[in-house]
């Protein structure tokens, strides 16, 4: 059956072989064939062909099952998530699928990246980027065949998203050409990195490196932290578990306080710079270079993490499809799928754009890093953001079952929320993508003649588009054309950049300096930046609608939703439109005439625009978004597993025999 | 004490003392209220490990073995006032979730509402004192807040003289139910009444479910705990499914209908009544997103003014977060908003017990209006205190993702509040028939009175969107009273929008369920909006009780912030209805961020008011002597998973590297 839908409904489950009838129904009229759209997300036949066939195999091992979850310990999970990884890497072996190849992907996708070592490869990652090819000939390989497991310890105890601000220091000693690595205060103890607290035995640590009495900023060590015998912390080195989280149970994020820890001097990574054996700094970059594996870490988890925890939350998770026919139920729910597609293609054409400038930045060209940066940092921010809010709003759409674990969704969204805060904290990152716009609109304002004019990145290329000061739509049809509502993002995102540099020139004529004034006008540049990033997000996806000429009924299907999707936001930010009079009263009511009609077209093809993300149920691994649609029998069959029911109830023995029978006795 | 938190307080304009005063009604409840809190802090009895480092049976055993506590002490300190039952069991349970609590938030008001006088006589004394422990089970596995959706029968056996009750199907199973997974022995159930043949929809039953002795499920009865969930890890949430299982006919609650032993069914005189209960708890609820937003900015600005970060001006030492205008415009708004919210939940608790002397009186008519405002308030403010809690832990970064924040308990644990006692949007489409229903009567020429008077102003008003100047004044955007008249405009022009998209449904689709369906969004928008404008209104006259000039005038800023925040972030309402003009707009955005700039000095001050302690608050973040780092590095050592140096995990590590 591997290649049809039907491999999705778990076999073990006695009502699985009949759909449930008001699911069913919903599958019964198409407008357009899923299967196609399937294909167009996974880029293409033979990806979602050879998907299906790693997700059999995944699914066919009672190893890598995904069922007791909701009722393990931490320690189980991590145990678990330990387990799977090895069981996978065996898999792998056999099957003969290389690393970083898509079977692993896939493979990661099925198991809903419940896996350990996730943070491993970030080292491995990190390393290739900043490393030499003499470090990387020596570390690769013992990383590939886990022969030393690693971490990447950036984060602070008392620092974050800031790097400079970060305290643990390597200082140079030329003697014995040696680093001493050490966390001077309480708050510079490393905090939070995945692997460190019970897995890792190598850490690549970001310290201030001191070398010659001069401090030259952050750099990257790689530190041994546990004995490669027998696991215990090596000397110098104090090393746990932070403890119980949101999420990410199967993580074990961990603390590391290194106290005067020596590493030889070979274990800096020096691609972009190097200390000679002397004490002598060398620089071969720019500054930003340290950036690069932030910027890889981020376009790495916006596709592995963030979208498909979005898309696997917007299955039809309330059986009762009826439901979906209130119009308040499609407000909640459309939206979000819009994004759910959306978000798709944007994370195609950022990765796409990484992998063109990546290669050349390794060669040492650095043209297209500011741009790179600003739109990796400011999408990281939107998306993780959009999809929290979406994930959530899709959870409380489903009522009280919502939120009993069973239903999968709380789950997905404490994991998700977590990707707000790690890899650069949301506002910083608007703020990071806000100096790069600033930058940009002031090199519109030269003189046309000025040398250093350049020509603007192709992300920002809109600023010097002719100015349109109303929008020209007269009837609610008129906010269908992807080129008004495009150029209607566009309008405001300049109106507000303008603004805010405007509001920077004033509050530096009036004398405050440079810097209060950026912090003085901070939340209009963070406001300012979102519009931007909408717009690139609303072009992004009228883009990729062009290119799906050739099969009509997905193009019609999806420009619904990419309607929808810049509807949407043109209305829950209408004051933003109304305030120049760009949009009118009138055609702001036209506008949202036009986005409360597309709430029942979108509606006939809901459940169809939810299969064709093609999860497995044992993927989602929830109760109630199972494709066949039994959502009460599986959540009363699960509930009756849980340790509660089956464990006895030792609270009553102790506690409540004796609240009942004593009382009388004692009152 | 941390130095930063030293100097944020000696630098506050006014006394926080004061503020709690205002906050808990007066000085005699502050200084009563924490001669409770302390009873409990230094009572040995009710210590226990943190909570956070135990697994879910061992949290539920903790609590359980906390009520049994609860009940002996609040007796022995002589503890019986609502309020005060409240504060004591706020402090003990620290996220309020006890297994036995439905046993007194529902078993017993249930009994009292709807139970004659023998029945009360029967089970009041019992189910008080713990002998048998009640539970109430409404919700069913496939239904919710629409009640009369709800599928268990009871149906009457005149032979016996016994109810029969059934769970017909997988979706009429009771799910969710507090305490009724492995707590409690007796369960009011909502069924369907059927009897002579005839069904005379929902009524309440006491049904016995488990052995006295033994706490054995009864022959009939399945019982379980559905599972974990989100968060409520102390609770034991259940599941109930009976099959052919008999009670005696006494056991339906029979104040107002009855079924006589012949079978004859007997109609109650009014269902306004049952309102009681309901109207309650939603009240409740509102005070409830007040407390659970007011924790969260708690920890918030306690710990932005402990954390430095990055820097504004190069060369200089890392400043507090809390001076950056990002971070004071994702907290302060929260801040204005839980005062608000504050003042919303009083109101809401003092006009429910006047309107409940008036119930007593026989005296209904003020019934409609309070089930609507409770209703809609109910769901808007938990659903921005939802949001709210939220963005305060993410506003903590990446700790506010531990445990040890606190936030993700006071979050996972207020969340339900938005589906549980009636779904949040079917609550604002309450609010929206009650509004409908007061528009048309405006239209037919009658007044109508209490917080919707302003639709009598409509018909002279003739709103027409486009046209400006048609509102008699300016707004004044440093004038509460003047924005109090703003929110009202918006109010009133959405309810009006409302009202004539429903009457051209109603006119093209023939059918009002359709049409109501059809214009649900608008009709929410218009429950928003209303609910909006009383709470800036209550707010507003708040402000104006207060004597102290000090207090005065800091709740001024924040009443102000909140009026002007809401206003920014809905700016089209105000705009496309010409309530506010562009420049104006521009105005308001300047003037939050002046008043930004103007409440940082206080902030600290302000969420000290809130008065909570440590262990209310559960943080190692917003711990009152702010001494952060070195606790946390305190908590996460006793994690048990640091237990050992090297975990036994390990085996599977040191196997990977022999075989790969």
């Amino acid at each position: 059956m591997v290649g049809s839908p039907v491999h999705r409904v778990s076999a073990e489950d006695a009502w699985s072989r009949s759909m449930h009838p008001d699911i069913e129904s919903e599958r019964h009229s198409q407008s357009f064939n899923v299967e196609e759209l399937t294909n167009i997300l996974d880029g293409g036949a033979q990806n979602t062909a050879l998907r299906r066939k790693v997700e059999s195999i995944i699914h066919s091992e009672p190893e890598l099952s995904l069922k007791d979850n909701y009722f393990m310990t931490q320690n189980e999970r991590y145990e678990a998530a330990i387990k799977k990884k090895f069981h996978i890497l065996m898999l792998a072996q056999r099957l003969g699928w290389s690393e970083g190849s898509r079977e692993l992907q896939y493979a990661s996708r099925s198991v809903s990246g419940d896996l350990g070592f996730a943070i491993h490869h970030i080292f491995q990652k990190t390393i290739r980027s900043l490393g030499s090819e003499e470090q990387i000939a020596k570390w690769d390989p013992l990383c590939s065949k886990f022969q030393i497991l690693g971490t990447y310890a950036q984060t602070e105890m008392g620092h974050g998203t800031y790097l400079q601000g970060l305290e643990t220091e390597a200082t140079y000693d030329a003697a014995s050409q040696e680093f001493v690595v050490h966390s001077p205060t309480m708050t510079a103890i490393k905090w939070w990195p995945g692997d460190l607290g019970r897995s890792a035995t190598h850490a690549l640590v970001q310290a201030q490196l001191i070398c010659s009495g001069a401090r030259q900023g952050m750099h990257a060590f790689i530190v041994p932290i546990r004995s490669l015998d027998d696991h215990s912390p090596l000397p110098g080195i104090t090393i746990g578990d932070i403890g119980p989280k949101m999420d990410f149970d199967h993580t074990d994020n961990g603390f590391l306080k290194l106290d005067h820890v020596r590493i030889p001097r070979e274990n800096m990574l020096n691609r972009f710079a190097q200390v000679l054996p002397d004490g002598t700094y060398v620089k071969l970059g720019v500054p930003k270079s340290n950036y690069l594996s932030m910027v890889a870490v981020r376009v790495d988890m916006l596709l592995g993490e963030v979208l498909p925890l979005l898309q696997s939350r917007l299955r039809p998770s309330d059986p009762e499809a009826k439901v979906l026919d209130y119009q308040t139920q499609q407000q909640k729910l459309f939206p979000p799928l819009a994004m759910a597609y959306a978000f798709h293609f944007v994370a195609n054409n950022l990765l796409e754009f990484f992998r063109h400038s990546y290669s050349s930045i390794l060669d040492g060209d650095f043209a297209l890093l500011p741009e790179l940066h600003a739109l990796s940092a400011g999408l990281k921010a939107k998306l993780s953001d959009f999809c929290t809010q979406g994930v959530e709003q899709c959870r409380r759409a489903c009522g009280g079952h919502g939120y009993s674990k069973l239903s999968g969704l709380p789950s997905l969204l404490t994991r998700v929320t977590a990707s707000c805060t790690y890899e650069g904290e949301n506002t910083v990152l608007y703020l990071q993508t806000a100096r790069f716009l600033i930058k940009s609109y002031l090199n519109t304002q030269k003189s046309p003649g000025s040398a250093s004019k350049g020509s603007l990145p192709q992300s920002v290329a809109y600023l010097t588009a002719p100015e349109v000061a109303r929008c020209p739509a007269r009837t609610a049809a008129d906010f269908l054309h992807p080129e008004l509502y495009t150029k209607a993002w566009a309008h405001v995102a300049v109106r507000l950049i303008k603004d805010s540099v405007h509001h920077l020139q004033t509050l530096r004529q009036a004398g405050a300096d440079e810097h209060d004034a950026w912090n003085q006008t901070t939340v209009i540049h963070v406001q300012a930046t979102k519009a931007h990033l909408y717009y690139v997000t609303v072009k992004i996806f009228t883009e990729a609608l062009e290119k799906l000429e050739s099969q009509p009924a997905i193009q019609q299907v999806l420009k619904r939703l990419c309607d929808l999707y810049a509807l949407h936001g043109i209305l829950t930010n209408a004051g933003d439109f109304l305030h120049d009079g760009f949009l009118s009263g009138a055609q702001t009511d036209m506008a949202r005439k036009a986005y409360l009609d597309l709430l029942p077209l979108i509606r006939k093809d809901a459940i169809l625009l939810t299969d064709a993300f093609d999860f497995t149920d044992q993927c989602l691994n929830s109760a109630l978004g199972c494709y066949d649609g039994h959502a009460y029998e599986r959540l009363f069959q699960w509930a009756q597993k849980s340790p509660t029911n089956t464990e006895g109830n030792p609270a009553y023995e102790k506690y409540i025999r004796p609240l009942l029978q004593g009382r009388r006795a004692r009152l | 004490m941390n130095q930063d938190l030293q100097k944020e307080r000696a630098g506050a304009s006014f006394k926080p003392e004061l503020l709690t005063n205002v906050l808990d009604g007066s000085p005699e409840n502050t200084r009563r209220r924490r001669e409770i809190e302390n009873l409990i802090l230094k009572d040995p009895d009710f210590q226990h490990e943190n909570l956070n480092f135990l697994s879910r049976s061992q949290r539920y055993e903790v609590a359980v073995k906390k009520s049994a506590t609860m009940v002996e002490k609040m007796r022995k300190f002589g503890i019986a006032d609502p309020d005060e039952i409240m504060w004591f069991k706020k402090l003990h349970m620290v996220n309020f979730v006890e297994p036995v609590g439905l046993n007194y938030s529902m078993f017993i008001p249930t009994l009292l509402n709807q139970g004659t006088t023998a029945q009360q006589e029967k089970w009041l004394h019992s189910s008080k004192g713990l002998e048998i422990i009640g539970t109430y089970a409404q919700t069913e596995m496939g239904h919710g807040t629409h009640l009369r959706g709800l599928e268990t029968t009871a149906t009457y056996d005149p032979e016996t003289q016994e109810f029969i009750l059934n769970s017909p199907t997988v979706t009429s199973i009771k799910w969710w139910p507090g305490g009724l997974g492995k707590t409690s022995n007796h369960a009011i159930v909502l069924a369907q009444l059927i009897t002579q043949g005839k069904c005379y929809g929902l009524h309440a039953f006491i049904v016995p479910i488990r052995e006295l002795g033994t706490h054995k499920p009864l022959p009939g009865i399945t019982v379980g705990d559905i599972g974990p969930k989100f968060g409520y890890d102390e609770m034991d949430n259940g599941y109930l499914k009976m099959d052919n299982y008999r009670i005696p006919r006494e056991n339906m609650l029979m104040k107002h209908a009855q079924v006589k032993p012949d079978g004859t069914y007997v109609k109650p005189l009014s269902n306004k009544l049952t309102y009681g209960t309901m109207v309650f708890i939603r009240s409740f609820l509102v005070g409830e997103s007040a407390r659970c937003l007011s924790k969260a900015c708690t920890i918030a600005i306690r710990y932005s003014a402990v954390r430095h970060q990055s820097e504004i001006k190069p060369g200089e030492p890392e400043p507090q977060i809390l001076d950056y205008q990002t971070q004071q415009y994702k907290l302060f708004p929260l801040l204005a908003t839980a005062y608000a919210f504050q003042f919303v939940g009083a109101y809401m608790k003092e006009t429910y017990h006047r309107i409940n002397e008036d119930i007593g009186h026989g005296d209904l008519s003020e019934l409609p209006e309070l089930h609507a405002l409770t209703a809609g308030l109910k769901a808007f403010t938990s659903w921005t205190a939802n949001a709210g809690i939220e963005a305060c832990r993410m506003a903590c970064g990446g700790h506010g993702y531990s445990h040890c924040s606190g936030l993700p308990n006071i979050y996972v644990n207020f969340t339900p509040t938005c589906t549980f006692e009636g779904e949040n949007t079917v609550m604002m489409l309450q609010t929206a028939r009650f509004l409908m229903k007061s528009y048309d009567q405006v239209h037919s020429g009658k007044l109508v009175c209490g917080m919707v008077s302003y639709l009598n102003d409509l018909p002279s008003q003739r709103i027409q969107p486009q046209q400006v100047a048609v509102w008699p004044t300016a707004v004044d955007i440093n004038s509460p009273d003047s924005l109090t008249e703003a929110y009202k405009l918006r109010a009133a022009r959405l309810v009006e929008i409302a009202a004539k998209n429903l009457q051209t449904e109603v006119i093209r689709r023939k059918s009002k369920e359709v049409a109501w369906n059809l214009t649900s969004i608008d009709l929410v928008r218009a429950s928003e909006a209303h609910c909006h404008y009383v709470a800036v209104k209550l707010f507003t006259e708040k402000v104006l009780q207060i004597q102290e000039k000090s207090i005065q005038a800091v709740l001024r800023r924040l009443c102000l912030l909140y009026s002007l925040y809401g206003i920014s972030q809905n700016a089209g309402d105000f705009l496309q209805g010409s309530i506010m003009t562009e420049s104006q707009i521009t105005q308001v955005n300047e003037r939050i961020k002046e008043l930004l700039t103007a409440i940082r000095p206080d902030a600290v001050a302000l969420v000290d008011a809130f008065d909570f302690q440590d262990v209310t608050l559960g943080s190692v973040l917003g711990r009152y002597d702010g001494n952060v780092y070195e606790n946390m590095f305190e908590w996460a050592k006793k994690s048990p998973l640091n237990k050992t140096e090297v975990h036994e995990s390990y085996k599977h590590l040191k196997s990977l590297h022999s075989k790969l």
